[in-house]
C-alpha cells in the first residue's frame, strides 16, 4: 500500500466525519431556553404531606380508564381487597413514598412527571408521540402514535415514563396532570384538589415559584433552602420544597442544562438544513464515477491495482 | 459493478447439511418465543424494566448487529471511493451479510417495539420529528436495507437470466404433483422471467453506481445517529463513555469493525466451505484498519483527557474494567495487524481481527448497557428467552447465508487452484 493512498484515506474519514467533530467541538449558535412561567404545575411541600396517599387514589380513580391503569396487588392481600403499587409502573402515575433515616429524620415524598420546561421524551420522540402543549406546558403521550420504542423511558433523567410489560397491548404511562379528565371538568389536577393538607398545589409556574420562595423566607429553618424544579434540567413545572436533601429522596442532582439541548445541538449541527448529508453523497458520487471512467478508459482495474502496488 | 460478473460464482453443495438442521432447531426456538412474546407482552420473555428499557436486542442486534453488518459499507468504500478494484470479488459476500444483519436488525426492532403496528407514521410528514436521533437511524435503516437488497439484486438477475427452473420444478413436484404446471407453460412463463431479468439487469449496472454511492452516505449519516442516541441520556451514561463525540466515535468504529469482520467471514467462509485462503487481499484489507483504530483510540483518549475522566479511566473499577477491555482489545489487536508479518499469517489475521471485533463490540455494549446506569435499585441481566431469541435470530442469519451462497454467485471465483472450480456462469 502507497503513502498517498492512505493520505486519500484520511482525507476521505476527514471528509465525512467534518460535520460530526465540529458538532462535538462547536458550541454554535443556539438561541438559549426561555423559560415559559405562564404554564401550569405543581407544588410539592414534603413538609406538610402526611401520607395518607389520597392523591393516589383520586388519581388511579379519575385517569383508570383513560390510561387504561390497573389495580396492583400485594402478595399478603389474599383477598385483593387494596390497591398497593410498590412503584410507579404502567399502572401507577403518581406515587408517596417515606424515607426515613431515623425515628426524627423522614420525610414522605411524591413521584410523578415533572412536566419540564425541555422535556427530554418530546426531544426524543421519533414519531412525536409525546408532545409539550405551547399554552399549558403539559407534557401529553398520545398512545394511537406510539411505537413503543421505549427512547423516553432512556432519555428522561428522572425515569418517569413507564411502559406496561406485561401487557399484550402495552403503552407508555406517565402524569399528564389530568389534560383529559380532572383538569378539563375542575380545572384541577385530582391528586392536588384530592389533598387534605395542603401538600400539593395548582396553579401557574410563577405563582408557586412565588409561592415556593415566600415559605422558604417565613420558615428558612424548616426546609432545605432550595426549589427542586426551578432550575433543575433546565427547569420543571413540577416544584419541590422539602426538609431533607433532595437526592436523599430519590431527586436526581441535575445541571441547570436541559439533556435535550445538550444532544439537539449536536444533531442540528450535523443536519442543519441537511446540507452535509448532501454534500457528502455529491462528493461520494463525484469520486465514484471519476474512478470508474479511469477504469473504464484502460487497464483491466486489477492490472492498474497491482501496478501501483508494485511501485 | 458493469462487467463484472464474472468476478462470483455460486458454491456446489448440498443446501441440507448437518449445521442447517442445528441452525434451523435453534431459528425454530427463537421463533417460538417470539410468538410467546406476542401473544404475552414484552415481560413475559425478557428481563428488561422501566430503569433498563433497552436490552440486547437493541444493545446487540441493532447497535452490535449493524456495526458487524458494515462490511459491505466499509468495502465499498474501499472499491469505488478508493478505487481499489481488485477487492471487487469479496464485495457480493459482504453485501449479502450486511443484508442480513440489517434485515434481522429491523426484525428484532419489531421484535423489540411496544406497538409495531404504529410503525407507519415513520411515513407520515406530521409525525416525523426530526429532533430524534431515532428518526433519523429509523429511515436511513429502513432505507439502507432497500439499497442493500438493489445492491444485491444483480446476482439474483444474473441467476434468473440462467435459469431452467429445474429447482422450482423439484419443490413443486415435492409439494403435490399437480402444482408443476405443463412442460411449455412453464417454458412460456420463465422465458418471460429471463428476458425481464436481462432487460433490467444492464439498466441497473448503468445506475448502480449512484445506489452504491448512496449505500455508503446512508450508514456513514445513521451510524454516527446510533451514538447520538445516547447523548440525551447524559445523567444515566457513566462519564466514560457520555461525550459529545459519540457519533464520530461511532462512526469510526463501524468501519473498523466493517473491515475486520470481512476479514473474519472470508477466512471463516474459506476455511467451511473448503476454499483457498485470500490471504494477499486479506492482508491489505487489514493493512487499513491500525490506522483507522489509530484515529478512534485518539479521539477517546484525548476526549477523556479533556473532560478530566482518565483517572476514572485508570480506578480499576467495574466501569474502568470494561473501559479497558475494550480500550486493550482495540489497541492489541490492531498493534498486531501492524506488523506486517503478521498480516501475512492467517491465523495472526483472524485473531487480531477477532480482537478488534470484540473490542468495537464491547465498546457498543459499554455504551448501550453496562455504562448505563439508571440509578439504585435497577438492574439488568438478560433472561434465558431473551438470550434465545437472539440467538434465533442470528442462527436464522447464518442460515440464510448459508443457502443463498448455494444459490446465488456470491463468492469470489476462484482462479484454478481450488478444488472446487466449476465452469463461468450459474445455473440453477
Amino acid at each position: 500500500m502507497k503513502k498517498q493512498s492512505r493520505r486519500d484515506f484520511l482525507k476521505l474519514v476527514g471528509l465525512a466525519s467534518a460535520g460530526i467533530v465540529g458538532a462535538g467541538t462547536a458550541a454554535g449558535a443556539h438561541e438559549p431556553l426561555r423559560v415559559n412561567d405562564e404554564e401550569f404545575g405543581m407544588l410539592y411541600d414534603a413538609t406538610k404531606c402526611v401520607g395518607c396517599k389520597a392523591c393516589m387514589a383520586a388519581c388511579k380513580r379519575v385517569n383508570g380508564d383513560y390510561g387504561s391503569l390497573s389495580y396492583e396487588h400485594a402478595k399478603f392481600d389474599k383477598d385483593d381487597l387494596w390497591d398497593t403499587p410498590q412503584d410507579l409502573s404502567g399502572s401507577t402515575r403518581t406515587l408517596i413514598k417515606l424515607f426515613k433515616e431515623s425515628e426524627r429524620r423522614w420525610s414522605y415524598i411524591k413521584y410523578s412527571c415533572m412536566h419540564c420546561q425541555k422535556p427530554s421524551c418530546v426531544s426524543v420522540c421519533p414519531v412525536s408521540a409525546m408532545t409539550k402543549d405551547k399554552t399549558t406546558g403539559i407534557v401529553d403521550y398520545n398512545k394511537n402514535t406510539c411505537i413503543g420504542c421505549r427512547y423516553c423511558q432512556v432519555a428522561c433523567a428522572f425515569t418517569i415514563p413507564k411502559f406496561q410489560w406485561e401487557k399484550t397491548i402495552p403503552q407508555i404511562v406517565k402524569c399528564d396532570l389530568c389534560k383529559n379528565t380532572n383538569l378539563r371538568q375542575k380545572g384541577i389536577s385530582a391528586c392536588a384538589e384530592t389533598c387534605p393538607t395542603g401538600a400539593i398545589t395548582f396553579g401557574k409556574r410563577k405563582d408557586l415559584l412565588a409561592d415556593a420562595r415566600q415559605r422558604l423566607q417565613e420558615n428558612p429553618d424548616k426546609y432545605i433552602y432550595h426549589i427542586y424544579g426551578e432550575h433543575e434540567a433546565g427547569g420543571t413545572n413540577h416544584l419541590y420544597l422539602a426538609a431533607l436533601p433532595f437526592n436523599k429522596l430519590g431527586l436526581p442532582e441535575l445541571k441547570a442544562e436541559a439533556p435535550a439541548e445538550f444532544s439537539e445541538k449536536i444533531q442540528h449541527t450535523i443536519y442543519k438544513g441537511f446540507i452535509a448529508p448532501v454534500a457528502l453523497y455529491s462528493t461520494l458520487c463525484f469520486i465514484a464515477v471519476k474512478n470508474l471512467k479511469k477504469q473504464e478508459n484502460g487497464h483491466t482495474p486489477h492490472d492498474s491495482e497491482h501496478q501501483k502496488e508494485d511501485r | 459493478m458493469a462487467g463484472h460478473h464474472d468476478e462470483f460464482q455460486r458454491l456446489e453443495g448440498k443446501i441440507f447439511t448437518k449445521s442447517f438442521f442445528v441452525l434451523l432447531i435453534l431459528t425454530l426456538i427463537g421463533f417460538y418465543l417470539i410468538a410467546v412474546r406476542y401473544i404475552k407482552g414484552i415481560g413475559a420473555v425478557s428481563n428488561m424494566s422501566d430503569g433498563y428499557p433497552w436490552g440486547i436486542w437493541i444493545t446487540y442486534d441493532v447497535a452490535t448487529g449493524t456495526a458487524i453488518a458494515c462490511g459491505g459499507y466499509a468495502m465499498a468504500i474501499l472499491i469505488y471511493i478508493r478505487n481499489r478494484m481488485h477487492y471487487h470479488p469479496m464485495i457480493r459476500s459482504a453485501i449479502l451479510t450486511s443484508m442480513f444483519g440489517y434485515g434481522l436488525a429491523g426484525f428484532s426492532v419489531m421484535v423489540d417495539l411496544g406497538r409495531p403496528w404504529n410503525a407507519y407514521n415513520f411515513f407520515i410528514p406530521s409525525k416525523w420529528q426530526a429532533n430524534s436521533a431515532m428518526f433519523e437511524v429509523a429511515l436511513c435503516v429502513m432505507a439502507y436495507s432497500t439499497v442493500l437488497i438493489i445492491e444485491f439484486l444483480p446476482a439474483i438477475l444474473i441467476t434468473l437470466e440462467n435459469t431452467r427452473g429445474v429447482q422450482l420444478q423439484k419443490v413443486l413436484l415435492w409439494l403435490s404433483p399437480r402444482l408443476v404446471p405443463e412442460e411449455n407453460r412453464l417454458q412460456a412463463g420463465l422465458e418471460r422471467v429471463r428476458a425481464a431479468a436481462a432487460w433490467l439487469r444492464p439498466r441497473l449496472d448503468k445506475v448502480l453506481i449512484f445506489i452504491i454511492v448512496l449505500g455508503i452516505t446512508l450508514p456513514t449519516m445513521h451510524q454516527s445517529s446510533l451514538g447520538s442516541l445516547l447523548l440525551i441520556a447524559s445523567t444515566k451514561l457513566n462519564p466514560l463513555w457520555h461525550t459529545g463525540f459519540l457519533p464520530l466515535l461511532f462512526l469510526i468504529n463501524c468501519v473498523y469493525i466493517g473491515y475486520s469482520i470481512a476479514i473474519l467471514e472470508s477466512i471463516i467462509a474459506s476455511y467451511n466451505f473448503r476454499r483457498p485462503f485470500e490471504t494477499k487481499e486479506l492482508a491489505g484489507l487489514a493493512g487499513l484498519i491500525p490506522w483507522l483504530t489509530a484515529i478512534w483510540l485518539t479521539v477517546v483518549i484525548g476526549d477523556l483527557t479533556w473532560r478530566g475522566q482518565i483517572g476514572a479511566a485508570l480506578r480499576f473499577d467495574f466501569y474502568s474494567g470494561f473501559f479497558l477491555l475494550e480500550f486493550f482489545l482495540v489497541a492489541v489487536g490492531s498493534c498486531m495487524l501492524y506488523s506486517r508479518k503478521l498480516r501475512n499469517s492467517v491465523r495472526w489475521l483472524f485473531v487480531s481481527a477477532a480482537m478488534i471485533v470484540l473490542g468495537g463490540a464491547l465498546y457498543r455494549f459499554n455504551v448501550y448497557l453496562i455504562g448505563f446506569n439508571p440509578g439504585r435499585g435497577w438492574h439488568y441481566f438478560p433472561s434465558l428467552s431473551e438470550f434465545l431469541i437472539t440467538a434465533g435470530i442470528i442462527s436464522f442469519e447464518i442460515l440464510g447465508y448459508q443457502v443463498l451462497v448455494k444459490i446465488f454467485p456470491v463468492l469470489p471465483r476462484m482462479t484454478g487452484h481450488g478444488k472446487y472450480s466449476m465452469p463461468a456462469g450459474a445455473d440453477v
